[in-house]
């Protein structure tokens, strides 16, 4: 197939940063699958081999995985690589996805986790012979606690949203041990929308809160809504605008006064790490996402870690096993823990992704305050630079991310969608779109400190670029992207009638779609 | 530093761009007595080389150049360093969920692929693009019964892994859902003589790990009419997926949640692992977790989009599915690409050969005085003896001839304090677990 | 456009009275506002629902949006068609892709709601709103 762009549709001399790339084209590794292929071998066995069906008994055995692919290694190595061909990523480029901190994925972070010796350790083998791992996960909590200024901490949850729901727990779990574990969490409108469904699981009731005309937390209906029916308010410092919550500390105030507490999702801690800290100004429990703010890598979607730090008066609680250290200095994890949550995941964490993180707390030490301040110098340059083309919904100073709305190109009926769309022609990825949802028509922007500023100045000259394309030539960008390997995919189609797995071809199959 | 591009003079031009004199100048809107003033007291800076060696330094604090018999629920078995030098290509490792499609078809398609090996695997109708693992899994699995037949008990047998049914445990507390645990027979399967008709009438599931914790492989089809007759529908959790390459996949099962780990991911001392629910097509919207679907594009060109997301956490807020959003994404491709290596013969291969290492382990251990397999059911590559003094005792003496010996059953289950588990896989050598039979042999006739 | 025997709400749906059996669906101005329509959930036959109760769901891509039922009664029918083709939601949403059937329980309930003009009305003002 021929690649789909054509000249006449990309108007070369506008982009700096994208040229034009050749794509593999490459079915689905089923359709490559032939019998008697390998594409690894084991080793010979070494005891006397057993018949699996006498071993098991007929009822329990199987003959081998009906439809498995069968095809060789190189097959599968130039499988994958093609496919990888077809991906956005931070080595290549930026991401300006707002709350999501692409930053750069240090190597060295992958290399010290495939070291033999930490690699292969089993989570239930005996302390004695784990004190590396424990150690580690001691060094990376003494980090967590340090950076954002609060007492203790739990490694073991595994996203950010487990993180969620592992506060909240802690939450009801201090309440309940005072006489009441109450009934609601407030949550502002501009909340990720883990939050909201964390806290139904934590079997609490949601209740929103309106943001005012600054985009923040209203004070005076905090007041009128913290009643003694409420355990907590989750907030996003900075929240979803990039805007810092300037009455945090009354905020703190009104909440404790009442008994309640104060939960910070801290996916927005780029902005704060190194240069101040949650537990000063009020916060009683917060998650880290480490796969923003610490580096680990998104793979995709995934993995992630979401460790939580709490007050003091919150430690008790903290999921169970604990790490600590001994007096004669070994490490241990702490199973005796009374009043603690329970387990939110089997073992102590994702230890992968925690070890990542230690690596590149270890590469900034006390530097790490250079890092947020080039990421809320990065986003004050591109908003600096965009504000007089893009709608500003909120006047107020950015900090790690800037957010725009679509305002006035929807007047030429151009929505942030394709604007984004229209960005991959120029070489980059969308920033986030439609969210949060308190802005209509949202364009949220963090570039984070891994941009420089040839990247930032590429970034902000393909948005110009595009403004100025929605007023001569809306059509390009309405239509966009041009120059990917398949166009807008029907999200409708997809919705209507899945198809989630490779089935072996029927003829109907191949009549309905070819590849590109 | 060097993950920050930008030399001094490009930061004074920025500066000097936004009309900033400072960068204090831009940390205004946090309030002054809130921002620090000095730094951090954090270790490092470390350059590369030292980091590395402070990694080393606790490589070398652990189990190196110990053999291992632990199973449990995570498992050592051939890893391909091929699959690892492609899961490090930066397209994967440094890309975003695939939200904008038209430039994620990399990951798109490995999804697709993932889910369509995990139907395989699992002979289920849909698999989901990952959890966070196992444990996790089979809570979310046992909320989508809940939800599914509007029924809030589950019967959970007591041979499901300790630490899953913790998770399920912290979760369930705060949802009104309650759990009664059934207890095994001397196979050590679920006692089905407990699961009388009152139990089930109003029971959402029930919920068995096959092979289960003490090794043994459960007889799911009896329990799949036991809980259908009733209305309930079958959750099997499946910790060890290798057993899949020779066991019957769990087709009576409504709902599947299990850990992948076995397929070509590391041990890492817990994590990053991957969990994956599948089900039946009819159950597909209850289903929590991300979904990759195939669509096409205007021109007709195949292409992948994640879809039914209005089950997920980001549409639905407060009603959602589940909270998830970040999952296992990288690691269910290694695990796509590992299978797609070992094949449909090399998985036939390495499972046929754990089941021979395992029984050669058991022949080896049962020739000893006092050591017995108390257990009667069917096994795949995990056992359970009973030995004739604490495991702990002879775990310890075990480790000072630098072999890790079974998983101590006492710690869960109180009656079982001089019971053990042990995991032989393709990855072990004859002559360790030669070495290791000897070990205990000589441990045993130590008198106490 | 807006059937003048029908009764609407404000949050767009539809009801047409024949003695005490009442047919809801959600109206053009509904669907259009939705997009693509994907996929329905209707409440079981038999179901008793009270006056602005949720009765299901509509989704599209991006959204999902209740329905709520003007008024209280039981479900006799649902519309099975819209099973297999929603899209019959964005192309026909005041005839064929009716949602629910139901039997009143006050069978005058359903005259409080706005007629056809007051609902054309209603809609204008709410496109005012959006574009200023």
């Amino acid at each position: 197939m021929n690649p789909k762009v054509t000249e006449s549709e990309v108007p070369a001399g506008t982009m700096r940063k994208a040229g034009r790339h050749v794509s593999q084209t490459e079915g689905l590794i089923f359709e490559k699958s032939a019998i008697g292929k390998r594409g690894m071998e084991l080793p010979p066995l070494d005891v006397p081999p057993v018949d699996p069906a006498k071993a098991l008994g007929r009822e329990f055995a199987r003959d081998g995985v009906e439809g498995f692919p069968e095809v060789s290694e190189i097959e599968v190595v130039r499988h994958f690589t093609r496919l990888s061909t077809w991906n956005y990523a931070i080595d290549l480029g930026m991401y300006p996805l707002g709350s999501c901190t692409m930053k750069y994925n240090p190597r060295v972070n992958e290399f010290a986790a495939r070291l033999d010796g930490l690699a292969g350790e089993h989570p239930s083998q005996p302390a004695q012979v784990a004190q590396g791992c424990l150690r580690i996960l001691h060094d990376l909590q003494k980090c967590l606690v340090a950076i954002t200024g609060m007492d203790a901490v739990t490694l073991q949850p595994a996203a950010g949203a487990q993180g969620e729901l592992t506060g909240l727990l802690m939450i009801r779990a201090y309440l309940e041990n005072q006489g009441n574990p109450r009934k609601k969490v407030l949550i502002p409108d501009s909340a990720h929308g883990t939050n909201p469904a964390s806290v139904v699981i934590a079997g609490y009731e949601v209740q929103n809160i309106k943001s005012n005309a600054r985009g923040q937390i209203d004070t005076d209906h905090l007041r009128e809504f913290v009643s003694g029916d409420v355990a907590a308010l989750m907030l996003t410092n900075p929240n979803t605008l990039g805007v810092f919550e300037e009455r945090i500390a009354e905020i703190a105030a009104i909440l404790h006064e009442r008994g309640a507490l104060l939960y910070m999702d801290g996916a927005n801690m780029n902005a704060l790490a190194g240069i101040t800290r949650p537990g000063d100004f009020g916060v009683d429990v917060m998650h880290l996402n480490l796969h923003k703010t610490f580096s680990t890598p998104h793979g995709g979607g995934g993995p992630g870690a979401g460790p939580v730090t709490v007050k003091k008066m919150l430690e008790p609680y903290l999921p169970v096993p604990t790490v600590v250290q001994r007096e004669d200095g070994t490490f241990a994890l702490d199973h005796n823990r009374p009043k603690s949550v329970g387990r939110v995941r089997a073992y102590c964490g994702n230890f992968g992704v925690l070890l990542r993180a230690l690596a590149y707390t270890l590469a900034y030490g006390p530097g790490i305050r250079q890092a947020t301040e080039d990421a809320v110098l990065n986003a004050n340059y591109i908003r600096k630079n965009l504000e007089d083309l893009f709608d500003l919904p909120y006047n107020l100073p950015s900090m790690h991310e800037v957010v725009f709305s679509d305002a006035r190109q929807k007047a030429r009926g151009a929505s942030t969608m394709d604007i984004a769309k229209r960005l991959i022609d120029y070489g980059f990825h969308p920033y986030t779109t439609a969210f949060p949802l308190i802005v209509p028509g949202a364009m949220m922007i963090e570039p984070t400190e891994s941009e420089s500023k040839e990247e930032c100045d590429l970034f902000i000259e393909a948005m110009r670029s595009i403004a100025a394309e929605v007023e001569t030539n809306p059509e390009l960008v309405k239509t966009a992207p041009h120059s990917t390997r398949v166009g807008r995919l029907d999200e409708v189609a997809a919705a209507r009638k899945p198809v989630l797995r490779w089935q072996p071809a029927s003829a109907k199959e191949k009549e309905l779609a070819h590849d590109a | 530093m060097r993950y920050l591009p930008k030399s001094p003079s490009e930061r004074q031009e920025m500066l000097a761009a936004i009309g900033a004199q400072s960068i204090e100048e831009l940390f205004q809107s946090i309030p002054e007595k809130f921002r620090l003033r000095a730094p951090l007291a954090l270790p490092g800076p470390l350059s590369e080389t030292e980091i590395i060696q402070y990694f080393q330094a606790r490589a070398a604090e652990n189990a190196r150049g110990y053999t291992s018999f632990l199973g449990a629920g995570v498992y050592s078995h051939l890893r391909s360093v091929t699959a690892d030098a492609l899961v490090q290509r930066g397209e994967f490792l440094t890309s975003y969920t695939p939200y904008q499609a038209e430039i994620s078809q990399g990951t798109l398609t490995a999804i697709f692929e993932f889910q369509t090996l995990m139907c395989q695997l699992t002979g289920q109708e849909v698999a989901n693009a990952s959890m966070y693992d196992g444990s996790t899994a089979l809570t979310e699995a046992v909320l989508m019964a809940e939800r599914l037949t509007g029924r809030k008990r589950v019967l959970v047998a007591r041979s499901v892994h300790p630490e899953y049914r913790q998770v399920l445990a912290t979760y369930a507390r705060n949802l009104g859902l309650e759990i009664e645990e059934i207890g095994f027979t001397q196979t050590g399967q679920l006692d089905r003589a407990a699961l009388d008709k009152a139990k089930l009438a109003d029971a959402a599931a029930i919920v068995v790990q096959s092979p289960n914790f003490f090794g043994v492989l459960e007889e799911l089809p009896a329990l799949g009419e036991a809980a259908h007759g009733a209305g309930a529908l079958l959750v099997t959790s499946i910790a060890e997926a290798v057993s899949l390459g020779a066991v019957r996949p769990p087709a009576e099962a409504d709902i599947v949640a299990m850990e992948g780990q076995s397929l070509g991911v590391a041990p890492s001392y817990g994590g990053p692992y991957v969990g994956v629910i599948a089900t039946r097509e009819k159950f597909v919207r209850q289903m929590p977790g991300r979904l990759a679907g195939q669509t096409t594009d205007a021109e007709g060109r195949r292409g992948f989009v994640l879809t039914l997301a209005t089950r997920e956490q980001h549409i639905r807020r407060e009603k959602a599915t589940s909270n998830i959003c970040t999952n296992e994404a990288l690691y269910a491709l290694a695990a796509t690409i590992h299978l797609c290596l070992l094949g449909k013969e090399g998985l036939r291969e390495q499972a046929s050969h754990n089941l021979a290492k395992a029984r050669f382990a058991l022949a080896e251990l049962e020739k000893i005085p006092g050591v017995r397999r108390p257990f009667t059911g069917p096994f795949f590559n995990e056992f359970t003896l009973e030995f004739p003094r604490s495991v702990k005792m002879i775990n310890n003496a075990l480790l000072r001839e630098k072999i890790i010996g079974p998983y101590a059953l006492g710690t869960h289950y109180p009656e079982l304090t001089k019971h053990g588990v042990l995991c032989v896989t393709e990855t072990t050598p004859r002559a360790e677990i030669e070495r290791m039979a000897a070990a205990l042999r000589r441990i045993l006739e130590i008198p106490v | 456009m807006y059937p003048s025997d029908y009764r609407y709400t404000k949050e767009h749906e539809w009801i047409k009275v024949e003695g005490a059996a009442g047919t809801i669906g959600i109206t053009e101005y509904a669907q259009e506002e939705l997009g693509d329509v994907v996929f329905v959930e209707l409440p079981k036959v038999g179901a008793q629902l009270k006056t602005g109760q949720s009765l299901g769901t509509i989704e599209s891509v991006k959204a999902v949006s209740e329905i709520f039922s003007p008024v209280a009664g039981e479900v006799t029918e649902t519309n099975a068609a819209l099973a297999d083709a929603p899209e019959k939601i964005n192309q026909d949403p005041h005839g064929a892709a009716w949602l629910i059937k139901v039997r009143l329980a006050d069978p005058k309930e359903a005259a409080g709601l706005m007629d056809a003009a007051a609902y054309q009305a209603y809609i204008a003002e709410k496109a005012k709103e959006h574009s200023a």
